[in-house]
């Protein structure tokens, strides 16, 4: 079987106190929350941390309040999420794309916090040390000088970013809440990443997410997620869109995400076009249209290509027929899966 | 029906509850005082001279116990006795990624995984052959030394009545080309083994094997170790499909490692080790080549098969053959000729996948047959059903035909599916297909050439009243202990549960050749009747002459031994073997079984021969989206011609188990390699080697399956009873692809069928995605054998003689 390497371990019992052993871990102090993202990167040696700070059995970290605004704190579990009725009903986006991560099981264990600081995922790399030693390894080392197999003439690491609720949490406005033991900040989710696949979060490391805050403005939302079987999947694809109809459907703010299409999730500009119109067939297809130019899939992921990028545009378009009220029993048969989709779980 | 009170009764199976309770020890759960770990070093390079193998530095690796390189071992193996280029760790080259070049054996997993950086190699790297179409084109670098020539490693010809002249002037000409991508089995279990000497210095290996007979031989020869001296037990196997039947270098090695330390050493492969060691579905390139009359009879068929047999033989030549010898065993196919060449490419080797060989000519013919039927205007059922085998035949490959429900296969699933009210008659975007196919119960040959019994059952009875079963047979998942239990319940008229089994242990149970070519219920169940039935006889001779009841009277159920007359009279089943025990001495017989001869007597005609064949058919109900090619099979009706079911239970599950497989392979599997761009690396790895990434259906991909058990006892068979395990795999692709057609009039004539193929099947302008050229190949002399109805005697002649004699 497959084993990680060495590691210390140090259980937190309060965030302070996991601040505080992350500061003095140094580089090579992980957070461990679920582990189902960390232990695999561990044992493929993708990572090789010496010390982990379990977030674990840090009560504070736990829970989901919906009065007016919503916050959820980090160590809350996707399945709990997926069995909030609040959340169900008012973010049908965060609902459908924590409802369709990984499979049952995973989802009892891995939680919100380590879902959005989830590692971006690249078919050269997601691979076992001895795996990636046959091809001499990438840019992300553990050699220097190593190539970006996916666009060997560049400089820089093409990883996908492979969160399904970072855009929905995105579209919905989220912010969230990082703490260290220099204090604390509170950053739009947008701004937690950085457009570069082997180093995708612009938080320090020692800076722990405590909580992700969704406003409570009224928004329809959803997200619609690509992947080749009914579970366990990560995205190839994923669309998460916001809008807050005003008056005879004059669209009063729009935001439209794209995932798995880039080393971040991409919110796509064009979002701010759509404000003050009205979703008429015309204005989905020309938004779709443009917005899928921003989708650049590499072939890094399941499925080839050109193909998801095709589906981009399906998607952006379907996202919105749905969000418009059309019935989606009455799309084609991918568009329809995909709206109709939720996340399986034992009940 | 039947009188049986066991035999064909829905039923949980003898080891259910170890399974669902945890119980059931796995060869990875084995743990023994002062047991020692093994790890593998396995080469990066694809295709490499060994210069140099150093352990020293490795040696010296806290917890390190030993380490052993391919100069420990000196003997090659390989399951086939014509292919033994296997050696245990690598000595001169690597032939593929993952080859295994070293071993660590250490206190710990950890510590002899850590050691293996500490070896040192040196490398010549040699070029990389990564196709069938390089292994035709370049000679040299020649990955072995032994085969047909360069890199082919074997290919073969054999004719049917002169089949040139049947298509020289047909009424049509059917001419195509497909593809099978290759696939592997994904048992959940990861092969484990683990050695030890027992007390008097024996050597023992536990290991996750479906055939703990040639392991047995294998590790005598690698070994060079007298046969009684090795004892081999095959663990329950979390699943094999073809995965665990070769012996395998990890076995060899664990075993080395033991003789060497004194100690229990264990190894526990990674998923990615599974990946390499493979021995899965050979990709298969395929031209055929039809002549049917005006009615839609088949006249001629010519196939040829160009299989990618990665990088050692393993059963390769009797896949080769596989891909020809079943084409002719569904319909009546007057001549036929098939010619398939097996290349050795630097990839891990293909082999046995449940089906064997089949399913990729298999797709072949269904899929063609299809469009015969589409062009000459016929219902594609009707077309099948005015052509079928018939029952007690031969074929034109000289194949002895039993009994054949294939008709009532078609029947069944026409029926039930709706078919006349569905295909060509469903709205744009939804579509049915239909297929069939048929598969051996178990080979006539063994693997190597011996005239002994394939499957031998001991029985043990004594005072205790407790039946235990001794037999080769090796437990897989498919259910051979419910197989041997239920049989021997039957005959002796006690509980399947109340009956001990000892299964797949070489020193202690009769040779059985392993759970393969859906061989075990046949040739094991055989042999246990026979072993039953004798132990029976002892016990009624004893009861009668006790009790004065006449032998034939005698009824032996509920566990009692009674007076068919007045059943009062009798006693229990304990009761009655005291008496036979009392009388006859302690009470032990044996059964054994060795398949009817071939009828085939030519070169060749040694592959594809069998007691009896199994028949399905499948009809699958598709949503194609034309926008994307995404697919959906929303329906799968099946029916299977097994014979007799001899637990409708676990029969529904093995039906239910391929239609799953069967789906894989037709959607999404693939066992791919991927190359990086030559002027930067010669690098060749497994695209997807994990089970996250390799893409086998989930429980929410499966469609709904009604599942038909088509009844008609076969000769042959116990209590009638033919193969189920493995020929429902294969009608479920050609049923998809034929079905991807009637719903969007696109043709994928390759597996598998994911929506970016459909997409560029509906924008391309022949409507088709598919291989579009078959290599030109140098394909030697067919052997010539006339058909049975053009006389002959299943010899081989020439043409020539041919032409004298008419
Ligand atoms: C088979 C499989 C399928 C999967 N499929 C999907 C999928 O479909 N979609 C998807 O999005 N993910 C998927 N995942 C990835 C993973 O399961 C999820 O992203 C999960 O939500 C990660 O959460 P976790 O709590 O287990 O994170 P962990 O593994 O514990 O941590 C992940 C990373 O986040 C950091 N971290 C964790 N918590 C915090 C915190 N509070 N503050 C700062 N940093 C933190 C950790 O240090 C680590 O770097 C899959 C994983 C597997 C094994």
């Amino acid at each position: 079987m497959m084993r990680a390497g060495r590691f210390r371990y140090h259980v937190a019992s309060t965030v302070a106190d996991a601040a505080a052993a992350l500061a003095d871990g140094g580089p090579h102090a992980r957070l461990l929350a679920g582990g189902t993202d960390l232990i695999p990167n561990m044992k493929r040696r993708q990572d090789t941390p010496d010390l982990l700070v379990s977030l674990r059995h840090v009560g504070e970290l736990r829970g989901i309040s919906v009065n007016g605004e919503t916050a959820i704190h980090a160590g809350t579990s996707l399945d709990d999420i997926v069995k909030s009725a609040a959340i169900r009903a008012v973010h049908p986006a965060l609902h459908r794309a924590a409802s369709q991560i990984a499979s049952p099981l995973i989802r009892n264990t891995a939680t919100l916090g380590g879902n959005l600081c989830v590692d971006t995922r690249c078919n050269y790399y997601n691979q076992t040390f001895e795996w990636r030693k046959s091809i001499g390894f990438c840019l992300r080392g553990p050699v220097p000088d190593g190539i970006c197999w996916v666009a060997p003439s560049g400089r820089r690491c093409w990883a996908t970013a492979s969160s399904d609720s970072a855009p929905a949490l995105i579209a919905l406005g989220a912010r969230l809440t990082l703490l260290s033991r220099e204090g604390e900040r509170d950053i739009p989710l947008e701004e937690l990443y950085a457009d570069d696949g082997a180093c995708p979060l612009t938080k320090r490391a020692d800076e722990i997410v405590t909580s992700i805050r969704i406003p409570s403005r009224v928004v329809r939302s959803t997200y619609w997620k690509l992947r080749r079987r009914g579970s366990i999947d990560f995205p190839a694809l994923g669309v998460a869109a916001a809008i807050r109809p005003g008056p005879h459907g004059v669209i009063e703010d729009a935001r439209i995400v794209l995932g798995a299409v880039a080393s971040h999730p991409l919110l796509v500009p064009e979002s701010q076009l759509l404000i003050g119109r009205t979703l008429t067939d015309n204005v989905i297809e020309e938004f779709a249209e443009g917005a899928a130019r921003h989708a650049r899939p590499l072939d890094n992921t399941d499925f080839a290509m050109t193909w998801r990028k095709s589906v981009a545009r399906s998607f952006l378009s379907g996202a919105l027929r749905e969000l418009r009220g059309d019935d989606p029993s009455t799309f084609p048969l991918l568009a329809r899966e995909t709206a109709l989709r939720n996340g399986w779980r034992f009940e | 029906m039947s009188d049986y009170r066991v035999i064909g009764k829905a039923r949980r199976r003898v080891d259910a509850r170890a399974k669902v309770t945890g119980q059931t020890r796995f060869a990875d759960d084995l743990s023994f005082p002062r047991m020692l770990h093994c790890k593998l070093l396995r080469s990066p390079h694809p295709h490499a001279l060994l210069r140099q193998v150093d352990v020293t530095r490795a040696l010296r690796a806290p917890g390190v116990v030993a380490a052993l390189t391919g100069k420990d071992f000196s003997i090659r193996y390989g399951i086939l006795p014509v292919s033994q280029d296997e050696e245990p760790l690598c000595r001169d080259k690597v032939r593929m990624t993952g080859d295994p070049i070293a071993t660590v054996i250490a206190t710990t997993e950890e510590e002899a995984y850590a050691a293996l950086e500490l070896i040192d190699v040196e490398y010549e790297l040699l070029p990389v052959i990564a196709t069938p179409l390089e292994a035709l084109q370049c000679d040299e670098p020649r990955i072995h030394d032994y085969g047909d020539r360069g890199n082919v490693h074997k290919s073969v010809a054999l004719e049917f009545g002169d089949v040139d002249a049947a298509l020289a002037a047909p009424a049509h000409l059917f001419d195509d080309l497909f593809f099978y991508e290759g696939n592997t089995h994904l048992a959940i279990e990861q092969h484990a083994s683990v050695a030890l000497l027992e007390p008097d210095g024996r050597l023992a290996l536990y290991s996750s094997t479906q055939t703990p007979h040639y392991v047995h031989r294998a590790l005598s020869r690698a070994l060079d170790l007298a046969p009684h001296r090795i004892r081999v037990v095959a663990t329950p196997n979390g699943g094999g499909f073809g995965g665990k039947t070769d012996p395998f270098h990890h076995e060899i090695v664990v075993a080395k490692a033991a003789l060497l330390t004194g100690r229990p050493v264990k190894i526990c492969l990674t998923r990615e080790e599974v990946f390499q060691c493979h021995r899965g579905r050979h990709p298969v390139m395929m031209r055929m080549r039809t002549s049917v009359d005006d009615d839609g009879f088949i006249k001629a068929v010519d196939l040829e098969t160009l299989l990618d047999g990665g990088a050692y033989g393993s059963y390769g030549v009797a896949s080769t053959f596989y891909t020809g010898a079943l084409q002719t065993v569904t319909y009546r196919i007057p001549r036929y000729r098939f010619r398939g060449c097996r290349t050795f490419t630097n990839k891990p080797p293909c082999g046995p996948k449940r089906g064997h060989g089949t399913p990729q000519p298999r797709f072949a013919q269904e899929v063609q047959l299809d469009k015969i039927a589409v062009a000459l205007g016929k219902d594609p059922a009707d077309l099948r059903l005015q052509q079928l085998i018939e029952p007690h035949s031969l074929t034109a490959n000289w194949l002895q035909i039993g009994s054949v429900g294939l008709r009532e296969c078609i029947e069944r699933v026409i029926d039930r599916s709706g078919w006349r009210s569905k295909w060509q008659k469903m709205p744009h975007g939804r579509g049915a297909g239909l297929a069939c196919s048929s598969y051996l119960c178990g080979a006539a040959l063994p693997i190597y050439w011996n005239d002994m019994p394939h499957s031998g059952v001991q029985l043990k009875i004594d005072r205790s009243g407790l039946i235990t079963v001794f037999c080769g047979a090796t437990e897989v998942g498919q259910g051979s202990d419910d197989v041997l239990a239920g049989i021997v319940a039957e005959v002796l008229g006690v509980e399947p549960y109340d009956i001990r089994l000892v299964t797949g242990d070489t020193d202690l149970t009769p040779v059985d050749l392993g759970s393969y070519s859906s061989r075990v219920t046949l040739m094991a169940g055989n042999a246990a009747i026979q072993a039953a039935e004798r132990a029976k006889a002892l016990i009624a001779g004893a009861v009668s002459a006790k009790l004065g009841i006449p032998e034939e009277r005698l009824v032996f159920a509920e566990s009692r031994v009674f007076d068919a007359a007045d059943p009062a009279q009798g006693l229990a089943f304990r009761d009655a073997v005291i008496i036979a025990e009392t009388i006859q001495g302690s009470i032990g017989t044996v059964g054994s079984y060795k398949p009817p001869a071939a009828a085939a007597r030519f070169k060749g005609g040694g592959v594809g021969p069998s007691p009896s064949y199994s028949y399905t058919t499948a009809v699958a109900e598709v949503e194609v989206d034309a926008g994307t090619g995404w697919l959906r099979v929303e329906k799968i009706w099946i029916a299977h011609d097994i014979g007799r079911a001899l637990n409708p239970t676990l029969a529904r599950g093995q039906v239910e188990g391929s239609v799953y497989m069967g789906l894989g392979e037709a959607l999404s599997e693939e066992q791919a390699m991927r190359r990086l761009p030559p002027r930067l690396s010669h690098a060749l790895v497994h695209k997807t080697p994990s089970m996250l990434d390799y893409k086998s259906p989930t429980a929410l991909d499966m469609p709904e399956v009604f599942v038909d058990l088509i009844e008609q006892a076969e000769a042959n068979g116990p209590f009638g009873a033919k193969e189920v395990g493995q020929g429902p795999l294969l009608p479920i692709a050609p049923a998809i692809a034929n079905a991807v057609f009637d719903a969007v009039g696109v043709r994928v004539d390759e597996v598998p069928i994911t929506p970016e193929k459909i997409l560029r099947a509906l924008k391309a302008s022949g409507r088709r995605a598919g291989p579009q050229q078959f290599p030109s190949i140098a394909w030697p002399q067919a052997v010539y054998v006339p058909p049975p109805w053009e006389g002959g005697d299943g010899r081989a002649a020439t043409k020539a003689e041919e032409a004298l004699q008419s």
